[in-house]
This record gives C-alpha cells, structure tokens and sequence, in this order.
C-alpha cells in the first residue's frame, strides 16, 4: 500500500535559485508553500509572503507579566504579609522594588520569546514528511528545498512537478 | 547580508563556502578521534574539579571557618572570586547580543563559545554566594521567595537581594539564548551524524528543526528580540552586583562610580578570557580561517577601550576621595595606594593601566601570543581589583579598634581553583561535544550567501 503524498519538494543549489523560485512560485498563486533553508533568508520569506512573526505580541504579554508579577510579589510580601521595618525605611520602598521588577521583566519576556517562539512553530515536533525525502539531510548544509504541499487547492501532481522543474529544481515527492 | 569588500581584512579565510564551514566545524564534534590534548587539557581541568569538590565537601562539613575570612573582612575570597566570574561571564552576553544589535558581522564565529564561557563562569560565580552560607540549605528562605513554615519573606529592599534576581535571571537568559542558538545546528549535526544513538541525542535536542522558511521567521525575531532583552539585562547585571557595595556607606565603596565602572570592567575582564579560550581554540582546532586575525584584533581593540574605561573608575575613586574631603574617604585611598596590602594597587595599575597600552600598537593586536600574553595578565589584574576593592576598603574602616588582616587559607586558594577546574572542564566538554562556533550563522557570512543582485 502506498502511503499518501505530502507535497513535492524542490531542490536547489544556490540560495538565487530559490529566491527566484519562491516569487514564482508565490505569482502562481499557490499558499501551502514552504521553504527549506540552512540558515535564515528574510528575502524567502517575503517572496513567500509569510507575513510577520507573532512572537513580539507574546513578548510583550510575557514582559507585562512579568512586570506585574515581580512588583506584586514585592508589594505584598513587605507591605501586606509581612511588613517588617529595617532601618526606617518605608514599608512601600518602591525605588528599591525597581531592580527586582525589572529583572522578573526580562525573565518572563525572554521565557515568553523561546516558548512562545517553540510553540508557533510547532516544536518539539519529532516527526515530518518532508525527512522522508532521502536527499533532505543536505538542508542543514548547503541545499535549499521548497515545497508544495499535496493540500494546496491549486496542487496538481503532473502540473506541479513541470512547474517546479521549469524553475530549474529537481523534484522529489514526499509521502505523509 | 551585505558582506565587506574584499581590502579590508577578512573575518573568514578565502575559499569558503556552507559545505566546507558545515563540514569544518562539524567535523571538530563528529570526528572519530578525540585529539590526545583534548585529553590532557580535560585531565588536568577534571583534577582541579576534584580539589573544588573536597574543599566544598570540607567546608559543608567544618563551616566557613576553614576560609581565611573575618570580621573585619568578612567577604573575602567569596565575593572577589564571584564578582571576578559573573564579570568574565558579560563578554559573551555582549558579543551574543550588542554586537548583534549592531550588526557587528565579526561576532558571528566568537558568539557561540563566548556564550559557553558566560554560562560556565556565571555557574561558577553562583557556587560563590551560596557555599559563603556555609549552610546553603538554611539560607535559602532569606535569598528566595519561597511560602515557608515561617511565614517570612525576603527584604527586598536589600541589594543582596537584587543580586538574586539578577544573577539567577541573567543565568536563564544565557542558557536561553544559548540554546536557542544551537537549535538548527544539532539539527545539522542531526543530519550529518552516521552513529545511530548520536544521531537521536543531537535529534533530540535539535526538536524536529527542519529549517523551514515558517520556522526562521519566528526564529529570527525571537532570537533578535533575545539580543534586545539581554542588552539591558547584561547592562544591570554587574550594576547590580556593584550596588552590593556602593550602597553600603564603606569607604571604598559608597561611590556613584561603581555602576558604570564595574560594568566596563565586566566586559574588559571578560574579552580577556575570550582571548584566552579563543587563541588555544583556533590553534589546536586549526580554526584560523574562523578565528582570523581581524577577530584577535577586534578583540584587543575592545580591551584597550574598556581598559582606558576602567582606569577612568581608579582616577575617579582617587579623586572624589580628595575632592570628598572627608578623612576617612581620604585615609582609604591613601591606605589602598600605601597601606598594608599597597602592593597588590600598584600590580593591579600595572595589570589594567600599563599593559593594555600595548594595544595600542597593530604589532601587538595582531600577533596571537601577545595577545594571550597581554589577556592572562589582564586576568589576573582583574582578580586583584575586586581584592583590592574588598579587602583594601573592609580591613581599615572608619574605628581603628576595629581594624585587622586578611590572609587567605589553604581552601580558599583550593576553592578558588576548584572553580577553574570546574569552568576548564565544561569548557572541554562543550567544545566536544558541541559546535564551537556557531554553524548556521557562519553559512549567512560565506560569498555563497550573497545574492546576485548584492554580489555586484
């Protein structure tokens, strides 16, 4: 029994190529698209139009919490729960409370950016087709892939492949 | 991505492209052999490990009695040795993440082992405060805000207390970022591994990174948004470890000068022990074309600025304790020059004053054995500040009747060293059996990766 089909995976050899590629394939209007690079390449995702990062939104939230956190904790414990008066100094020492605040600020800001950052992109995520392509591994070294994916409305198993072999790739199929 | 033009000097050898920097620095975690040195060096690093373990295991057992420390100088090697690491551990945060806000593109192959050497030393510096309890497990209700059967809490209006939350979140941040930015390169050496148990443990840690163009554009952000956060946080670090002493009213240490001058030390302090881990790095891993002369160069130019920085903090110190007019602000600094420990202020000027000049000159800045010469002697003038800062300022206070001596003990100096047996084999271990430098960014700076419309 043959397993489904995932999407088609293009494979360049120059970062150009895909960057060409990518706003071909974006004019031919195709949206469950994916590119597979070795390192970021911000002019792939704008000829993807993969539109902006979601992660700031989450870093402000978690910044936010963090900030009322750190202050609340503060506030309560000296002046509510245990007020306790050293050296004459005023129970709402808001200067002192500052420095803690600031720095439950950062830490919940930065936990928020790699957990916020993880789960948008859907990670730890152990398995996906696209390692089922033998070539694949060299994504991580020195090949750019791109891949449509068998869901797009526009996808067309024969017409697809020409399409993307036309645009100088060499086309493998991933299956699910 | 724009890359430099080819006259200026390069900050990657010629002949470059992504498969030779992957296959390179993989090749350094993924090879067959262990190198002997890498034996030896991690021999020696494990030994010292062990006198660090004997001399907490004896102090846990005997108390801080074991230490040299006293009224008056009731801090001591604990603090020194603390400060002196967590200031070691800011070079990494500043080169993972000022130079990036600035698009320092030199940064890109020290990043990744600076950032090593911040988490090692900062995990160094921690063990400081908490074996200075001398009964760590009872003293955690005052350090930590923690519900406990007591019903008390922490005084947060203590700078002892900043220094938790600083400390403890500056540490998280680091291994954040750090492990952030290995995330696509254990996907590399995910992919690249032949061994099938090497190849899930990289996998593991790699998370299913594939690379994808979804994928980098949160990354990117997230990673950028990383550098934003820990630019201010390294920044409020050490002035917050330099809060432990200007708000005390010592002499010697109640000075607005500390913030800005403890954190230019940090960094100084800091880009020396870069220097020193990077130039046996490059040479025994045969990493020139990574680590190249420019990088070394860059380094020293660094070490000169903050060290003119830092000298500008010891004029300052001298001369607000003149222009004071107070007698004991004026006793203190006369103390330090000539007092009882007086000669550790004049090594410390010829450390951190004198030797720096050298970088002044392009002979010296690039020339590796210079350069490791001139940051080993660096090292060792930053230790002495903080000895002189500590010990110089407690031991005379404002009533002679309280005066007294330090001298450090036997376990002090084992504790100390533990501590750089304790840095020395993480470090090992990390360059073992991680990517020292920083795969996926080296790929961004190759000419491969310019695109046609740029190469022009």
């Amino acid at each position: 029994m043959t397993r489904p089909l995932y999407g088609l995976l293009a494979e360049f050899r120059s970062p150009g190529d895909l960057v060409r590629a990518a706003h071909e394939v974006h004019a031919g209007g195709y949206t469950k698209v994916d590119a597979y690079t070795p390192y970021p390449m911000e002019e792939v995702i704008e000829a993807l139009h993969l539109g902006h990062s979601h992660v700031p939104k989450l870093v402000l939230a978690g910044g936010v919490a963090g900030l009322a956190g750190g202050w609340g904790l503060q506030y309560w414990t000296s002046v509510i729960d245990y007020p306790m008066n050293i050296g004459g100094r005023a129970f709402n020492a808001w200067p002192a409370f500052v420095v803690p605040a600031f720095e439950t600020t950062v830490l919940f800001a930065a936990l928020a950016a790699v957990l916020g950052m993880m789960a948008l992109n859907g990670l730890p995520q152990p398995y996906h087709p696209v390692f089922n392509v033998p070539g694949f591994a060299t994504a991580s070294r020195d090949r750019f892939f791109l891949c449509i994916e068998a869901a797009d409305p526009k996808f067309d198993r024969e017409a697809t492949g020409q399409f993307l072999r036309g645009l100088g790739a060499e086309v493998t199929e991933a299956e699910e | 991505m724009a890359s430099a033009p080819h006259t200026e000097p390069r900050i990657i050898g010629p002949g470059h492209t992504f498969a030779t920097v992957t296959d390179k620095i993989a090749s350094l975690v993924l090879q067959k052999k262990t190198p002997l040195g890498w034996f030896v060096g991690f021999a020696v690093a494990f030994g010292l490990l062990q006198l660090l373990l004997v001399s907490v295991a004896l102090l846990l057992a005997r108390g801080v009695g074991i230490w040299g420390l006293n009224i008056p100088v009731g801090w001591a090697f604990a603090i020194i040795n603390f400060v002196w690491w967590i200031g070691i551990g800011h070079a990494g945060t500043l080169i993972s993440a000022i130079l990036l806000l600035l698009r320092q593109q030199w940064r890109t192959s020290i990043n990744r082992f600076a950032e090593a050497m911040t988490l090692f030393a900062v995990a160094c510096a921690g063990l400081f405060p908490i074996i200075h309890m001398g009964r760590p497990w009872v003293g955690a209700y005052w350090l930590l805000p923690y519900p406990n059967t007591m019903g008390i809490w922490p005084n947060f209006r203590s700078p002892l207390i900043w220094d938790v939350f600083a400390v403890s979140t500056y540490a998280t941040v680091s291994a954040l970022f750090w492990f952030v930015g290995l995330i696509p390169d254990l996907a590399t050496l995910r992919d690249r591994a032949t061994n099938k148990f090497v190849k899930i443990l990289y996998g593991m840690g790699a998370m299913g990174w594939r690379g994808s163009a979804r994928h980098w554009n949160n990354y990117e952000m997230a990673y950028l948004i990383l550098a934003g956060l820990s630019t201010p946080l390294v920044v409020s670090v050490h002035t917050v470890v330099s809060f432990d002493f200007a708000v005390a009213n010592l002499p010697g240490w109640h000075a607005t000068i500390f913030p800005p001058y403890f954190v230019a030390g940090a960094i100084y302090a800091g880009f020396a022990m870069v220097l020193t881990l990077a130039i046996p790095l490059r040479k025994f891993y045969g990493l020139e074309d990574f680590i190249t002369d420019k990088h070394l160069e860059n380094m020293g130019k660094v070490l000169l600025a903050t060290s003119l920085i830092v000298v500008y903090g010891y004029t300052m110190e001298a001369f607000m304790a003149w222009y004071s007019g107070s007698t004991f602000e004026r006793f203190m600094i006369w103390n330090r020059m000539f007092g009882s420990y007086g000669w550790t202020y004049w090594v410390l000027l010829f450390c951190n004053l004198l030797t720096p000049q050298l970088m002044w000159f392009k002979r010296f800045r690039t020339r590796a054995g210079w350069l490791f010469a001139v940051a080993m002697v660096v090292n060792v003038g930053m230790w002495l500040e903080r000895f002189v800062i500590v010990v110089t300022s407690l031991h005379r206070d404002f009533l002679p009747s309280s005066w007294g001596m330090y001298s450090p003990t036997f376990w002090d100096w084992a504790t100390f060293l533990g501590t750089i047996g304790l840095f020395l084999t993480l470090f090992f271990l990390f360059i073992r059996f991680l990517p020292a430098i920083s795969i996926f960014e080296m790929r961004t700076i190759v000419p491969e990766a310019r695109l046609e419309e740029e190469r022009t």
